[in-house]
């Protein structure tokens, strides 16, 4: 097939409508290799949008490329976590191997070094995705392998050998390298699980009945805000709408967190099994699960689990036998972007456009995806929503403490022997989850990712729980003999920058500044004065419009508060008349290249 | 430092590095007051009395333009060296102004584009010679405003500020009273 006829089939594919982009693009990114201009006009033409709607979606991500980027594309990740275990020897090993540098494609045309934010593995870095499949694990020597087997044409499954994971990651239809490292099963999502018990037993209670449970269990959001569940749902059942949506939010951007893709290997039926529940709750007919491109690995296990749950009647039309109740559930992937984890942006992103976060009010509940009502909930909040069914009220709330009831699924990575999943009832201390982990020699940890805080031993008896610690679920372990504003300040910070969506000033423009001063206090050259204005930039910052910007400098206030002694003692102590940051010599290099003129 | 003279006047610099001269003459727009400010202040090193070096150490400098090449660092660290205050006058000293509309580009293709591409360059320059002399500035990789080079006392808006916001700022200073800036004198649009 030509491209265009190409194009022509994956549009038609999705019955030529224009909400359907970010899937018409990944579809034809896997078809054509990338995204020429050509294809961005001829996706215009057929869609009957204009140019500019196309290819404002196609810039907006990080894994839609413009030119083609190698019949191997590599994507490595370079996190915080990657870095500690190894990722620049890698780098350096894959450079040395591919004949070409990161940002680069081979001469060859055969292999495309890229870097990529955290894609969920941080409890087995360094990894890297290849044609969107998971390398876990990696060493240098494993890279040099890896890029042998490029320029020998080897297939994607070649490519991974044998060693699948555990669990479902050795599934037919995933056969991943990735590896579950469940560490600690808890009793609410990796408890006992039958599927289909829990949406018998709520059809046989009215949808308010399903609410007032929901809201006595007091189960609150899994996603990070923590958001009553129960009042979220009443919301949206008053809200009028032609159609009502339900959108599980498995966009899991947060560097350090990997919960919802172990959430998603081994207990898909009871994420979907709560979204079923949330809809006869709120009165929904249709499902999106919205699932980062990083996870795409598992498309086919997950449709063919949906499929399962349609044969059983779990799904699709009179649900469980009742009449009237149909709802459905399809997937969206996104394309690399943090901020879609963002539940308004999530929504933009699912109808075809970039992800940039939405002005409230309206909130998703009045006016969600297409206008309409939406519930929006990550993976694991539907998980506790299946077993406060199953298991009732009391059951759940004697797990937990005063405001935070049941248990938390914790992302650990970072200096510690066990990394990996701990799903442990809210309340323990930091303290215990370190000695769980097998950590010593702590100098920090890094709770809630880089928009939580980085707290200091003397805070390690804090516990997690809303009303102390509050967490969406990562706990980064920085041992003491780390640059703690080199590996992971300057890493979050850089991080923020790249991944602002641009719509908020302060956002766009403090995080680059913010960027720009930490590097020169990091190289001795800072001021007192310099530390001063990265605090007071937090007040302009709670301006910005989502949760991106708002936190975006916590990496370094947090620090700043909790560590200031590794401030002072980089800051610059030369004559304070004179800018420790300007280099004549080095600010004449290009004239002396262009005239022959000396730099001293 | 010692500054001042026996009267007690306070002493002035001034200097424009890489900007147009429009902020100095809007300090000249201070028309008659120009008057009262010599009852004021002696002025050292500035275009206006076109004393070249400093002869003593100062109490106020002004600076218009940032930096483009080594001789405007040169005359920006003197200033910084003899002057207690130093003022950056102006958009260009504050930001690096219309010359750091030249930052986006490299300095080989904007020298390339001035000496040897560009359409008026065959007459004038039949050789292709990008000049380059001991007596003349080198050219730096890109324009810096002056807080990135030295230590900037205050900053005085505009393009240029216009003469009353330098008288005021001026007087205010000699006063040692603070300067209240209100919106409507750096408002252009
Ligand atoms: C920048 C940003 C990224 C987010 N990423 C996620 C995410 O990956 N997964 C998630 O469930 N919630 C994420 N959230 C929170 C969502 O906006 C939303 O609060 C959540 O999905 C609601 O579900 P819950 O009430 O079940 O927690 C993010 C928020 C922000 C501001
Ligand atoms: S805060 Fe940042 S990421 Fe969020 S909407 Fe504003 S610019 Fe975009």
């Amino acid at each position: 097939m030509t491209s265009p006829e190409i194009i022509e089939t994956i549009i038609a594919r999705y019955q030529g409508d224009e909400t359907r982009l970010m899937d018409i693009l990944i579809d034809l990114q896997d078809e054509l290799g990338h995204l020429s201009s050509e294809t961005v006009v001829q996706i215009a033409a057929a869609l009957k949008i204009p140019q500019v709607n196309v290819e404002q979606t196609v810039s907006f991500y990080h894994f839609f490329a413009r030119e083609p980027r190698g019949v191997y594309t590599v994507y490595l990740n370079n996190s915080v976590v990657a870095y500690f275990r190894g990722a620049a020897e890698v780098a350096a090993a894959f450079e040395e191997a591919a004949q070409c540098r990161f940002g680069e494609v081979s001469a060859d045309g055969v292999v495309g070094l890229f870097q990529t934010a955290c894609i969920g593995m941080s409890d087995q870095e360094p990894s890297a995705l290849i044609n969107g499949h998971v390398f876990p694990r990696l060493t240098p020597q494993r890279a040099r392998e890896l890029v042998e087997g490029m320029r020998a044409g080897w297939t994607i499954l070649e490519l991974k050998g044998t060693g699948f994971g555990d669990g479902n990651n050795a599934h037919p239809l995933v056969r991943a390298l990735v590896r579950n490292h469940i560490r600690v099963p808890g009793l609410t999502v990796f408890g006992e699980y039958h599927p289909g018990e829990a949406i018998a037993k709520v059809t046989q209670m009215s949808s308010g009945e399903v609410i007032a449970t929901i809201k006595a269990a007091s189960v609150r959001g899994r996603g990070g805000a923590g958001f009553p569940t129960g009042m979220k749902w009443e919301f949206a059942r008053r809200a009028t709408g032609e159609m009502k949506y339900i959108f599980c939010n498995a966009d899991e951007g947060e560097p350090g967190t990997f919960k919802d893709r172990v959430i998603l290997t081994e207990r898909p039926q009871m994420v979907f099994e709560g979204m079923v529940i949330a809809a006869y709750a709120v009165g929904a007919r249709q499902g999106i699960l919205y699932v980062r491109n990083e996870y795409r690995y598992l498309h086919d296990y997950l449709e063919s689990v949906l499929e399962d749950m349609r044969r059983r009647n779990l799904l699709g039309a009179s649900i469980g036998g009742v009449p009237g109740f149909h709802f459905d559930v399809s997937i969206q992937f996104g394309a690399g972007a943090y901020v879609c984890g963002e539940e308004s942006a999530l929504i933009e992103s699912a109808e075809g456009k970039r992800g940039e976060p939405r002005d409230r009010p309206p909130f998703p509940v009045e006016k969600g995806y297409l206008q309409q009502p939406t519930v929006v909930n990550n993976v694991e909040t539907l998980c506790s929503v299946v077993q406060v069914m199953l298991k009732g009220t009391d059951w759940y709330n004697r797990m937990g403490t005063e405001q935070s009831k049941g248990t938390k699924v914790l992302s650990i990575s970072g200096d510690c022997d066990r990394p990996g999943i701990y799903e442990v009832e809210w309340g323990f201390s930091v303290r215990d989850m370190l000695a769980m982990a097998g950590a010593r020699d702590v100098q920090a940890v890094q709770v809630g990712g880089p928009s939580g805080a980085c707290i200091a031993p003397g805070e390690f008896d804090r516990v997690l729980a809303y009303e102390d610690l509050a967490t969406g679920g990562s706990l980064i372990i920085i041992g003491r003999h780390r640059d703690l504003l080199r590996d992971v300040v300057l890493n979050f910070t850089r991080f923020f920058r790249e991944e602002s969506c641009g719509a908020c000033v302060p956002c766009r423009a403090l995080t680059g500044m913010a960027q720009r001063i930490l590097e020169r206090i990091i190289d001795g050259k800072g001021r007192a004065e310099d530390v001063e204005h990265l605090k007071s930039w937090l007040g302009i910052m709670r301006y910005n419009r989502c949760g991106l910007g708002q936190t975006a400098l916590h990496p370094i206030t947090s620090t700043i508060k909790n560590f200031p002694h590794l401030y002072e003692e980089r800051l610059d102590q030369s004559d304070p008349r004179f800018a420790p940051t300007f280099d004549l010599a080095a600010a004449l290099e290009d004239y002396a290249a262009a005239t022959g003129a000396g730099t001293e | 430092m010692s500054a001042g003279t026996p009267t007690g006047k306070k002493i002035v610099a001034t200097t424009s590095l890489a900007g147009c001269f429009g902020c100095h003459m809007s300090f000249l727009d201070i028309d008659e007051r120009l008057l009262d400010l010599i009852e004021l202040v002696e002025f050292n090193k500035s275009p206006l009395d076109d004393i070249k070096t400093f002869t003593k150490d100062c109490d106020i400098g002004l600076i218009e333009g940032g930096c483009c090449n080594d001789e405007n660092v040169h005359v920006l660290m003197e200033f910084r060296r003899r002057c207690k205050t130093l003022v950056a006058l102006g958009e260009c000293a504050i930001m690096g102004g219309l010359p750091a509309m030249r930052n986006t580009i490299s300095l080989q293709e904007c020298l390339d584009e001035a000496y040897r591409l560009g359409p008026t360059v065959a007459d004038s320059n039949p050789g292709r010679i990008i000049p380059c002399d001991p007596d003349i500035p080198r050219i730096l990789n890109r324009v810096y405003p002056c807080h990135e080079v030295v230590q900037i006392d205050y900053f005085l808006p505009g393009c240029p500020p216009n003469a009353d916001l330098i008288w005021d700022a001026l007087t205010s200073l000699l006063a040692g009273k603070e300067l209240a800036l209100e919106y409507r004198t750096f408002k252009y649009d």
